[in-house]
């Protein structure tokens, strides 16, 4: 599903942020991107997007990421932001939710359906006709969440979706995670949830990767962590 | 404004076109009374006044909302009892100069204005208002300059709030930020309100957005909407040519 293969990217020339990265994901597959801040991982998501221009090839369902694909890419890929704030930009859920899909050419009523199909999938059809600044921080980043799987992508990429999230806000989206079907690029620092969403986890270290493998291996190892300024999850403590 | 106009009253219901063209004719008369013509311009302010209560929505609101604007507009004709000091009226034993009643007339002009604009838009959602324009063949770059513009205001006032209180928590008793810091404050403005700009239009991009926003489809505009708008436009006209102000006062003196 989506390919790096010797990819780098530098934000000034003495400084790669990443170097010659290469891995692929397959369908269906989730995987969790970790590292220290710095380390790459956003920027990873960015230049999968096609946000950043970068050295190397990537591709999705085989094509490659470039200037004249970047339509068909987005498609395919749903991003939801760290900040929710950032990602909803109508005045309501609703109208932030069916967005995406007009912009791909669905007529209103086609958006709608998948609107109310993304809502009732998270439970939350009681949100749809809400102001979008009148949402808790949980209930945005459940909309967030909606606004995209309304899309119907074919993978997910989330960045920090748990971030500044009380317990059960928390709890209530690694649920959701977990019932995703799509291909699934998680990246955290917060490697509880890691661990409840994701099968494999690549590590990241100053644009390189550390470790890519399975979850709950790399997950337990201390030593590996810690040479990379990391720690085990609270649970394995 | 968005929950405003989210509202249900009979205004919020007539078409966007229909309010668009009454309040352009609404301006265009207000705008065209003369300089000196405070008694006949007065009455004027009935409109607005009547829309607001049918709306719902309270007047205060509207003069909330607009305390930054209404002070630029109150400053238009400020000069002019400087300039223009030959007598035109006494009232009582007080003459009252030329320059005083075309400033207070200018300033009339401008804050009947405010208020039909205010209401435009307090009773019509910004999409379906952009819908509208785009009936009457307005380019749709400039439709999407306004919807932009008026998403990029929310996120910036919100910047302000968040700077705001976080300089008031490290300075307290001073009202206000210091005018030494506002340099650094809107420096720091304009970065912040730009970062965040770029991440919304990215994210915007990410989800298909190729500068053409899709509108709400407007409702057609029905009879009810030709009738408001007629009587409107015949309000207006009467308001304009006939001086409602003077011909109750000489029904009153009588």
């Amino acid at each position: 599903m989506i390919a790096f293969q010797n990819v780098s990217f530098s934000y000034e020339k003495e400084r790669p942020v990443l170097q010659n990265l290469s891995f692929s994901i397959g369908d269906g597959e989730a995987v969790g991107l970790i590292g220290a801040n710095g380390a790459g991982k956003s920027t990873v998501m960015k230049v999968l997007l096609g946000l950043l221009p970068c050295e190397g090839k990537v591709l999705v369902d085989g094509i490659e990421v470039g200037h004249g694909t970047l339509y068909e890419i987005r498609r395919k890929l749903g991003f939801v932001l760290q900040n929710s704030d950032h990602q909803m930009f109508m005045p309501t859920v609703y109208e932030d939710m069916i967005f995406g899909p007009l912009n791909y050419g669905a007529s209103r009523a086609e958006a709608e359906a998948h609107a109310d199909a993304a809502l009732a999938q998270l439970g939350i059809p009681a949100l749809k006709h809400r102001h979008n600044h009148k949402l808790s921080g949980g209930e945005k980043r459940m909309a967030a969440i909606a606004t995209i799987l309304a899309m119907q992508p074919e993978a997910i990429l989330m960045d920090e979706p748990t971030a500044a999230l009380d317990p059960y806000n928390r709890r209530l989206v690694i649920n959701i995670i977990r019932s995703l079907n799509q291909t699934k690029l998680i990246t955290s620092h917060d490697l509880d949830m890691i661990r409840d969403t994701c099968s494999r986890v690549i590590l990241l270290s100053g644009g390189t990767i550390a470790a890519d493998g399975d979850a709950e291996t790399i997950l337990r190892d201390r030593a590996l962590l810690e040479a990379n300024r990391m720690e085990l999850p609270l649970s394995l403590q | 404004m968005d929950a405003l106009a989210a509202g249900s009253s009979p205004v919020h219901a007539l078409c966007p076109l229909a309010k668009l063209f009454a309040t352009i004719i609404y301006i265009v008369v207000v705008v065209s009374f003369g300089k000196y013509d405070l008694a006949g311009l007065v009455p004027m302010v009935l409109w607005p006044v009547l829309l607001f209560e049918i709306s719902g929505i309270p007047v205060r609101t509207c003069f909330h909302k607009l305390r930054f604007v209404l002070p630029l507009v109150l400053a238009v004709g400020l000069f002019n009892p400087l300039f223009d000091r030959a007598p035109y009226l006494a009232l009582g034993g007080i003459t009252i100069s030329g320059g005083a009643v075309s400033m207070v007339t200018l300033m009339s002009k401008g804050t009947f204005c405010l208020m039909a604009s205010f209401l435009l838009m307090a009773t019509t959602r910004i999409d379906a208002l952009c819908a509208a324009l785009r009936r009457l063949h307005v380019p749709g770059i400039f439709l999407t300059l306004l919807l932009l513009t008026y998403r990029y205001v929310g996120v910036m006032t919100e910047e302000v709030a968040i700077m705001t209180d976080a300089y008031k928590l490290r300075a307290p008793g001073q009202k206000g930020v210091h005018y030494t810091a506002w340099g650094s404050f809107l420096g720091q403005l304009l970065l912040r309100s730009m970062d965040r700009a770029e991440e919304l239009y990215a994210a915007m991009r990410l989800r298909g957005f190729h500068d053409h926003f899709h509108y709400a489809e407007a409702a057609p505009c029905t009879a009810k909407d030709a009738v408001y708008l007629v009587i409107c436009i015949a309000a207006f006209l009467l308001l304009r040519f006939v001086n409602v102000a003077a011909l109750l006062g000489s029904l009153l003196v009588r």
